[in-house]
C-alpha cells in the first residue's frame, strides 16, 4: 500500500504563505472546483440546477459567493464551481449526479493554483499585475485576465481588502513569481 | 482599439485574437453538387476590402467567447460587435 500525501501546488508539506509590509498573500490549498457547461437546449435546465446549487446563477462577470459551494461565470453557459477540499474532495461527481444530463461537469481541482491576496495594499497590487478596473469591482465581481502571459480568474471577496486568484496549476510558480516580485516592489515605495 | 463585448463591455483588444473574416461562419454544405468549388472558395478566397469589414475575434484572455466585430479597417472604429453563436443562429444554423 502506497502512502502518498497530497502535495500544495507550490511544492513542501503545508501551503506557502508569504507575509508583507501591507498585504499577505497565501497559497489556499483546500480548494475544490468544478466547471459546468450547459448541454445545447438544456440551457434553462442548467440554470435551474444552478440556482438550487447556490442560490442564484452568477451573470457575466460575477461570482456568488455561497456557503459550502460558490460559482463564478466563466464563459457564456459555463460556470465555475468551488467548495472546500476538506469536506467536497468529489465535487465534480456530486455535481454530476445533481445536473444529471442538464450539464457537462469537468473536474478542475487539479488544475488551477489558488492565492489569496489579503491586505490594504491589495488593490495597488492587483492593478500593477493585470488590466482588471479592480477599484472599480465591487464584492462578488469576478473576471478573466491574464497576469503575465498566464490566464487567470480574479475573484474580488466579500471583505473589501480580500482578492483571489486562480491561476494555471501548472504555471504555480510563475504566478507565485508574480505577485510576490509586486508586492516587493509595491513595499519599496 | 476597444472591443465592445456584448457581455462583458469595453475590453482592450489585447484581451482578443484576430481569427479572420466572418464568413468562415457560412461553411458551405459539403452534399452540395458544387462542395468541391465551394470549399475551395471557402478555403481560398477572402474579401481585402478598404473599409468595413466583418471578422471574427476570439476573447482569449477573457471569457473564451467568439465575436462577429463590424469594424472599419481604415480607421479601425467600430461599428458593432455580436456573440459569433447569435450570428449563427441568426443565419440559421444550429448552434
Amino acid at each position: 500500500m502506497h502512502n502518498l500525501s497530497p502535495t500544495p501546488a507550490l511544492g513542501g508539506t503545508s501551503p506557502r504563505v508569504d507575509q508583507f509590509d501591507h498585504v499577505t498573500i497565501s497559497e489556499n490549498d483546500n480548494l475544490a472546483l468544478a466547471s459546468i457547461a450547459a448541454r445545447k437546449g438544456r440551457e434553462q435546465a442548467c440554470q435551474k440546477q444552478l440556482k438550487t446549487l447556490l442560490g442564484a446563477v452568477p451573470a457575466p462577470g460575477k461570482a456568488q459567493l455561497h456557503d459550502p459551494e460558490a460559482g463564478f461565470w466563466m464563459g457564456p453557459e459555463q460556470w465555475m464551481i468551488g467548495a472546500p477540499l476538506d469536506s467536497h474532495e468529489l465535487l465534480a461527481e456530486q455535481l454530476q449526479t445533481q445536473f444529471g444530463d442538464t450539464a457537462s461537469v469537468t473536474e478542475q481541482t487539479g488544475a488551477w493554483v489558488c492565492f489569496d491576496v489579503i491586505g490594504p495594499a491589495m488593490p495597488d497590487i492587483c492593478e500593477r499585475l493585470c488590466a482588471v478596473p479592480i477599484r472599480q469591482m465591487v464584492a462578488g465581481d469576478a473576471q478573466r485576465t491574464v497576469i503575465h502571459q498566464m490566464g487567470c480568474f480574479v475573484i474580488r471577496r466579500q471583505d473589501a481588502e480580500h482578492l483571489r486568484i486562480l491561476g494555471p496549476r501548472s504555471s504555480a510558480q510563475s504566478l507565485h513569481h508574480a505577485l510576490i516580485t509586486t508586492a516587493q516592489s509595491f513595499q519599496a515605495f | 482599439m476597444i472591443i465592445d463585448h456584448p457581455l462583458l463591455g469595453p475590453r482592450d483588444s489585447a484581451e482578443f485574437t484576430y481569427m479572420g473574416d466572418a464568413k468562415l461562419i457560412e461553411r458551405p454544405d459539403w452534399q452540395s453538387d458544387t462542395a468541391a468549388q465551394d470549399f475551395y472558395d471557402y478555403g481560398y478566397l477572402r474579401d481585402n476590402p478598404a473599409g468595413w469589414h466583418e471578422e471574427l475575434w476570439f476573447h482569449e484572455a477573457g471569457d473564451r467567447s467568439w465575436l462577429v466585430v463590424t469594424r472599419n479597417t481604415l480607421t479601425h472604429e467600430i461599428a458593432k460587435v455580436a456573440l459569433a453563436t447569435d450570428v449563427a443562429r441568426s443565419k440559421g444554423r444550429s448552434r
